[in-house]
């Protein structure tokens, strides 16, 4: 637990903009003080609208009747869980490379909501491939590549904290992280490599979708809502372990001495 | 709109069960995760301000011994 205490003092008062300045924890800490609820705010006015879309204005599916409607958060869920292990790697493999200590913090942040949309999209689809499939469960290779997904999160949130020394936990960490995202293609490729149960994409690159657009904007409404909610609870997460990693820096004490005083 | 009354939207065609199942469990896990990361970043500034009240009380007493 003991941190540098010579890189963070506050800045001046008018601080030069550029590519690193948010590489620092303390402009980062503020910045995504602000960041953090406007996401907040975002993540609700969407899944209102798609709620109300998915539940009021799309139609009764011809084939599946109601339960179809889960599509609305079952898929928004399935690509958080890709999109943030892919964002997961990403930083930590910043963080590897160039030594930040920004990115492995953001690595870790994003963790855990990452394993989270991970097995609401099992969850989700579970429930939805009883009714239709008529199996909670199959081992067919998309719904085993997204658990081994889920396994690669926990994976890596134990791996980084069985490791007492905060350095190594976050490189060992980085290293399964990084190996881990050759899942994330065969994930997304999976129904078209193998034969599987699941059905194919609802949604592929520059063809017709499959589906009404009144269903296709609600399903899209509620991904940026899962988005935007993916942005402020990282953001929120990130301030805490800023701080628990920066407590003995000036930039910090200075953050909490008004609440300590009296 | 599909629905005729409040009965017939809970009952979703018989999959009631299924669908609010699924966001039913959405809901409360997107609602506790924020709660459990703000209270993360609540106990950290309180870490460091307990520290910095016991590096003061330490300075004191070697204070009062010198």
């Amino acid at each position: 637990m003991t941190a540098v205490t010579t890189t963070s003092a506050a800045p001046a008062a008018r601080p030069r903009l550029t590519w690193f300045t948010f590489a620092s924890p303390a402009n980062f800490y503020r910045l995504a003080g602000v960041l953090g609820p406007v996401s907040g705010v975002i993540a609700a006015a969407f899944a209102l609208a798609g709620l109300w879309m998915g539940f009021f204005v799309a139609p009764t599916d011809a084939v599946q009747g109601e339960v179809y409607r889960i599509i609305f958060i079952h898929v928004p869920a399935a690509w958080l869980s890709m999109v943030l292990y892919v964002a997961m790697a990403f930083w930590a493999a910043i963080g590897w490379f160039l030594n930040a200590r920004m990115a492995f913090i953001f690595a870790r942040a994003i963790a855990p909501t990452g394993a989270l949309f991970t097995l609401l999209a099992l969850w989700t689809g579970s429930l939805w491939g009883r009714p239709t499939w008529g199996t909670w469960w199959v081992w067919d290779a998309r719904l085993t590549s997204e658990l081994i997904l889920l396994f690669l999160y926990l994976g890596y949130m134990a791996l980084v904290a069985a490791i007492d020394d905060t350095r190594r936990a976050d490189k060992a960490g980085a290293l399964l992280a990084i190996v881990g995202v050759v899942n994330v293609p065969v994930i997304y490729f999976s129904v078209i490599w193998w034969n599987t149960l699941h059905q194919g994409s609802s949604l592929t690159m520059g063809a017709q979708p499959h589906m009404a657009s009144t269903m296709l904007i609600a399903m899209l409404l509620l991904t940026l809502a899962c988005w935007a909610y993916a942005f402020a609870v990282v953001f929120v997460r990130a301030r805490a372990i800023v701080l628990e990693r920066e407590g003995d820096t000036a930039w910090a004490r200075a953050l909490v001495a008004p609440t300590n005083q009296g | 709109m599909q629905w005729h009354s409040l009965s017939e939207f809970l009952a979703m065609g018989g999959r009631g069960g299924f669908v609010w199942g699924a966001y039913g469990t959405m809901a409360l896990l997107m609602a506790v995760e924020p709660l459990l990361a703000g209270w993360r970043h609540r106990t950290a500034r309180r870490a460091i301000a307990e520290r910095m009240t016991d590096e003061a009380a330490a300075r004191a007493a070697a204070g009062d011994r010198s």
